[in-house]
């Protein structure tokens, strides 16, 4: 991972998932995986994380706190849906009280599929969110410039 | 008296991984009130089985909770086993034996790393999530899968253990035991860590039997209650006591967690030591009818499982009351009083799941 030029903060929000991908993307910043070593930490605040992790599915209770989680972030932003409910509801998809996948509050740019995601699989899903976010970055300079 | 103010806490909270919102009502530091409010992961997972067969469900039933997910799974099979009056082979109530110690040592250790991290002791919570690695790559090992693993089937398991690999297992487990006394000796008594814990929450037998405490909450209380002692799955044949403390604080409820620990390492050797050789499943024919109840000692205490079938492919209700939804009331009941500083500590102290309670 030597082409890490950033730094990410993530803010990761419990959708409705089974704490399965929760746990996951919490043993991915433990000594196993330990994410932090690249700078990558899990923080609280969302104006000051870059990446927006969610796990789980959406539902009309949540709906509200998922976009007002994504609005209070600063741009660039990219969104990162963890786990087979957070991109298409998976096994809970015909439950009455889900809505469906991340995607259809929330503009989705990297799916990370799995029953649970690996933590493999999590960090690969942020690397790729990384090649994003530089993209967008570039692409508000020119704007701005 | 103060002023009183109300602080939102939640539904996204930086300590807590999981969306559960409270109105805290204070007066100067003091929390006076705590008003629940749930329904962020709420999926509707009992009305699924009019929509998922009998068999399908054992997925979706492992599914109410990605932490205790064997032990979801296990109930939810003893409940149909028993309405089809099936006898699963002895060696696979061992092994699932083996897997709901091995669940409730994982799920003890991610605990008491989410309390360290709460107390914001942050390498106390990195060791524990270290040592709990070794127990998920057991898990890997034998099934497959790191924290969901689909093992439990009616009429049995599906995966068998060899010997060298229980023989491995047991080897772990020594080695585990030492790391965790290690680990342990700090929550037990190192003074930073006793003075957040001791004393804070105290809930007394009688407040935990009359607001229906399970599972280490009303352990720690005092109240004698362990599922296992009924003698499902193996647990008959083990030689074991509930662990019991008297305080009812949080200190009680972290030590009555670590002996638990150290029990269920011991259950898994005992297991590994008179595993009987033999099948691991029987062959499930026809479809339930009848009704029945299940109750099983989960890490976060009792869940209950009632289920009622007609004899068809579907069945009529599913009904689970998971550990968490009957510790809610002994949770606002010791949030009263205490100091605001104190709140995460004791909502993590009943070890919450949200999603097992939202369902």
């Amino acid at each position: 991972m030597n082409f890490v030029k950033k730094s990410p903060w993530i803010l990761h929000y419990d959708g409705s998932s089974c704490n399965g991908c929760d746990i996951e993307v919490l043993a991915c910043l433990t000594p196993l995986y330990d994410v932090e070593r690249f700078g990558i930490i899990n923080t609280g605040n969302p104006k000051h994380a870059d990446i927006l992790l969610i796990t789980g599915s959406v539902n009309e209770q949540n709906i509200p706190v998922v976009k007002q989680l994504y609005e209070q972030m600063a741009m660039p932003k990219v969104v990162v849906a963890v786990g087979i409910c957070a991109t298409s509801g998976g096994i809970f998809a015909e439950c009455y009280n889900v809505v469906g996948g991340v995607d259809k509050v929330l503009p989705v740019d990297v799916y990370v599929p799995g029953c649970a995601a690996r933590p493999e699989a999590i960090i690969d899903g942020v690397v790729k969110a990384l090649g994003i976010l530089e993209e967008k970055q570039k692409f508000a300079r020119k704007k701005n410039s | 008296m103060g002023k009183r103010t109300v602080i939102p806490f939640g539904p996204q909270h930086p300590v807590l991984p999981e969306p559960i919102h409270l109105d805290l009502v204070l007066e100067d530091e003091v929390v006076v009130e705590a008003i629940p409010r749930i329904g962020y992961i709420h999926r509707g997972l009992e009305k699924l089985v009019e929509k998922k067969d009998y068999q399908q469900y054992t997925y979706v039933a492992e599914r109410i909770c990605g932490i205790c997910s064997f032990m979801h799974g296990m109930g939810y099979c003893m409940a149909i086993e028993s309405i089809m009056e099936v006898k699963i082979p002895e060696r696979a109530e061992f092994l699932r034996t083996i897997w709901a110690e091995l669940s409730r040592l994982h799920s003890h250790l991610l605990w008491l790393g989410l309390l360290a991290d709460a107390f914001g002791f942050e390498s106390l919570f990195m060791q524990s999530w270290k040592l709990r690695e070794q127990v998920l790559d057991i898990f890997e090992e034998t099934t497959g899968g790191r924290v969901i693993f689909s093992v439990c089937d009616i009429g049995g398991v599906r995966k068998d253990i060899s010997a060298d690999t229980l023989k491995k297992i047991a080897g772990i487990m020594d080695s585990m035991e030492k790391e965790l006394k290690e680990i342990s000796e700090v929550f037990i008594n190192d003074s930073s860590v006793k003075s957040r814990t001791k004393g804070v929450g105290v809930l007394s037998k009688q407040a935990a039997f009359d607001l229906g405490a399970v599972g280490p909450m009303a352990r720690a209380s005092g109240i004698e209650m362990d599922m296992r002692t009924q003698g499902y799955a193996a647990y008959g044949k083990l030689n074991f006591k509930p662990v019991v403390e008297k305080k009812g604080d949080c200190y009680a409820r972290t030590s009555v967690r670590i002996n638990e620990m150290f029990q269920s390492m011991d259950l898994i050797k005992q297991c590994i030591a008179i595993i009987p050789e033999g099948d691991i499943k029987v062959k499930v024919t026809g479809n339930p009818n009848g009704e029945y109840f299940t109750r099983v000692e989960q890490p976060r205490g009792e869940v209950v499982y009632y289920a009622k079938a007609n004899g068809s492919k579907y069945l009529d209700r599913l009904r689970v009351r998971t550990p968490t939804f009957a510790n809610v009331p002994a949770l606002l009941e010791t949030l009263k009083g205490c100091a605001l500083a104190d709140v995460p500590i004791l909502i993590l102290t009943i070890d919450p799941c949200i999603s097992c309670t939202e369902r």
